[in-house]
């Protein structure tokens, strides 16, 4: 058995109760994604005001989710502000490389800081569409794809 | 199920061995997670009795060939156990007729069949379609389909807040453009057991036809379509612990008489020429191709099986085991309950205080608890609720009062959990 501990740390349960950036859509956003997962009925918007240098000024987000996917977004969003937009995609591959594959976390570059409190998700296949939703949202803001974002 | 108990004496929940039950049932001896497993998730699909799942294995074995056809001494074995199934579910809900049963893949595609065959040659732009609030999306989008396809209008009973229908509004929404009055026997998501006999009583003084979905019913409480009076009923195999991909569809013969084939090939017609062909006899006009043959024996054995113990039985039992949960629940504090019609079901869809459904469902599974957590396939419901999805525990026959203490010791955990 799995220790729930693991899978719900401190950290989690922390930006679960008090999300950041949440909800909040930054006065000069440039860039926003709806992602919705219909089976669980987790919804997010996510907001970025992206400044011609190419660095994340601003980022919120609104919806409704678990804990998993409300503290991930969250987590998501402390780490993404004035950071290059491909530090965020680097990020990206990062966080579901962690929530998706056997590898050590906390090698040399690694990038991942405080977001490695999501580790504990891998061992609950069920709930990385969870975990997953708000980057890939966050993702396809910075596209400017319309669609909306499903990780079911 | 029928509601308003007759002089007879109930049966009482005393009668019921559930531990010899349990012993038919051979998935719940497992763990889960390193606890014994507790399934409360008979909403979405019950477990198999080992006689089920025998008769589908000596179907396979000794029987199996096509049925309705062949001369031979397979597909003859085959044909009388398909058409004994048929017997059983006819007795099983007391029809008048063994031709008013049809094989369907299961409730939904029942009540397609329905929507595409009967109703849609029917319906025309003034025309309207009753369902209520509380419908699985089975019980909505076939109707949806039929209104965009013919220009009705679809109208939906509300609810009150304890989840009994709003019988009031019923009244006012029928009228004599109502062509269909669609509605579920018992809630998926609520548990509410619906006034049916007075619904279709009200829906036919309009003109209406009724369609009852019985998927959460039919494997709960006796079901008696001529005392009911409807015009359609449907329900799942599957839930009735019954295999998959299997279900039926009950209506009057009148009715089915006059509905359009809702899919076309082998076994549906009598006579076919590139001209013109021309239908089979009921049921038959409605199972085209070669039929879900060991689905229909399994369902078979299922019903044997209920019918048994006794389906007053097994709902008296049910009942007492969901008073259980209920104040059990209720005891705990920080649950809230969304669901609780005097008529219930063994359904119980709660939320607890500030945590999401989702979280909850994992955490009871890591205690060997398999409840559903989501919208159970009733948006419109869950949006009536300002919910975004609810846990449920849904019981069957099996389910004991120590799996409801399962269930309260792991919202223990997902309590230590949260408020930590």
């Amino acid at each position: 058995m799995n220790d729930l501990r693991d899978l719900y740390e401190e950290v989690i349960l922390d930006h679960n109760r008090n999300p950041r950036n949440y909800p909040r859509r930054p006065e000069r956003t440039n860039h926003s994604a709806h992602g919705f997962n219909p089976v669980c009925g987790d919804e997010f918007f996510v907001h970025l005001h992206v400044d011609g240098d190419g660095i994340i000024r601003d980022i919120g987000f609104d919806g409704a989710g678990c804990a998993i996917s409300t503290a991930s977004a969250s987590l998501m969003t402390e780490a993404l502000k004035n950071k290059p937009v491909a530090d965020a995609e680097r990020l990206f591959h990062e966080v579901h490389q962690l929530l998706t594959e056997e590898r050590q976390v906390g090698g040399p570059g690694e990038f991942l800081g405080k977001l490695t409190v999501l580790t504990g998700v891998k061992e609950y296949p069920m709930r990385v569409k969870c975990a997953t939703l708000a980057w890939h949202t966050m993702r396809a803001a910075l596209q400017d794809d319309s669609e909306t974002v499903c990780t079911e | 199920m029928s509601q308003a108990p007759d002089a007879a004496p109930r049966p009482t929940a005393n009668m019921f061995d559930v531990e010899a039950v349990r012993a038919e049932f051979p998935i719940l001896a497992q763990e889960v997670n390193g606890r014994p497993l507790v399934y409360l998730d008979n909403g979405a699909t019950s477990q198999k009795p080992r006689r089920v799942i025998d008769a589908i294995r000596r179907y396979y074995e000794s029987d199996n060939a096509n049925v309705h056809r062949g001369l031979h001494a397979l597909s003859g074995r085959a044909t009388d156990a398909f058409e004994g199934a048929r017997d059983t579910v006819r007795a099983f809900l007391n029809a008048a007729d063994r031709r008013e049963i049809v094989f369907v893949r299961g409730a939904t595609e029942g009540l397609n069949l329905v929507a595409q065959g009967w109703v849609r040659p029917r319906l025309g732009p003034d025309d309207e379609i009753v369902v209520t609030t509380m419908e699985h999306h089975s019980n909505i989008v076939p109707w949806q389909l039929v209104c965009r396809q013919t220009g009705a209008r679809l109208r939906v009973v509300p609810i009150h807040d304890d989840g009994t229908l709003d019988m009031e509004a019923f009244a006012g929404l029928l009228n004599e453009r109502t062509k269909v009055v669609a509605v579920a026997h018992v809630s998926n998501a609520l548990g509410t057991i619906n006034p049916v006999r007075e619904i279709i009583a009200m829906a036919h003084d309009v003109g209406a036809v009724t369609v009852l979905d019985g998927a959460q019913a039919a494997p709960h409480g006796a079901v008696d379509v001529q005392a009911l009076d409807c015009d359609f009923y449907v329900f799942s195999s599957h839930k009735c612990y019954g295999p998959s991909g299997m279900g039926v569809l009950w209506g009057r013969a009148e009715r089915l008489d006059e509905a359009e084939p809702y899919q076309g090939g082998g076994d549906m017609i009598r006579t076919v020429s590139f001209e013109e062909s021309t239908w089979n006899d009921l049921p038959y006009k409605f199972e085209a191709g070669t039929p879900n043959i060991a689905g229909a024996i399994g369902l078979g054995a299922a019903i044997e099986f209920v019918t048994a113990l006794g389906m007053d039985a097994i709902a008296a039992y049910e009942h007492e085991v969901l008073e259980y949960a209920t104040e059990a629940l209720g005891e705990m504090g920080g649950i809230r309950i969304i669901g609780t019609a005097p008529e219930k079901a063994g359904i119980v869809s709660f939320v607890v205080d500030g945590v999401h459904p989702h979280d909850v469902g994992t955490i009871a599974d890591q205690n060997g608890v398999a409840i559903r957590a989501g919208h159970h396939c009733a948006m419109p419901l869950m949006r009536r609720y300002r919910v975004p999805a609810t846990s449920r525990a849904s019981l069957a026959l099996y389910n004991t009062r120590a799996d409801i203490d399962a269930l309260v010791a792991g919202l223990h955990k997902v309590k230590e959990i949260f408020d930590r």
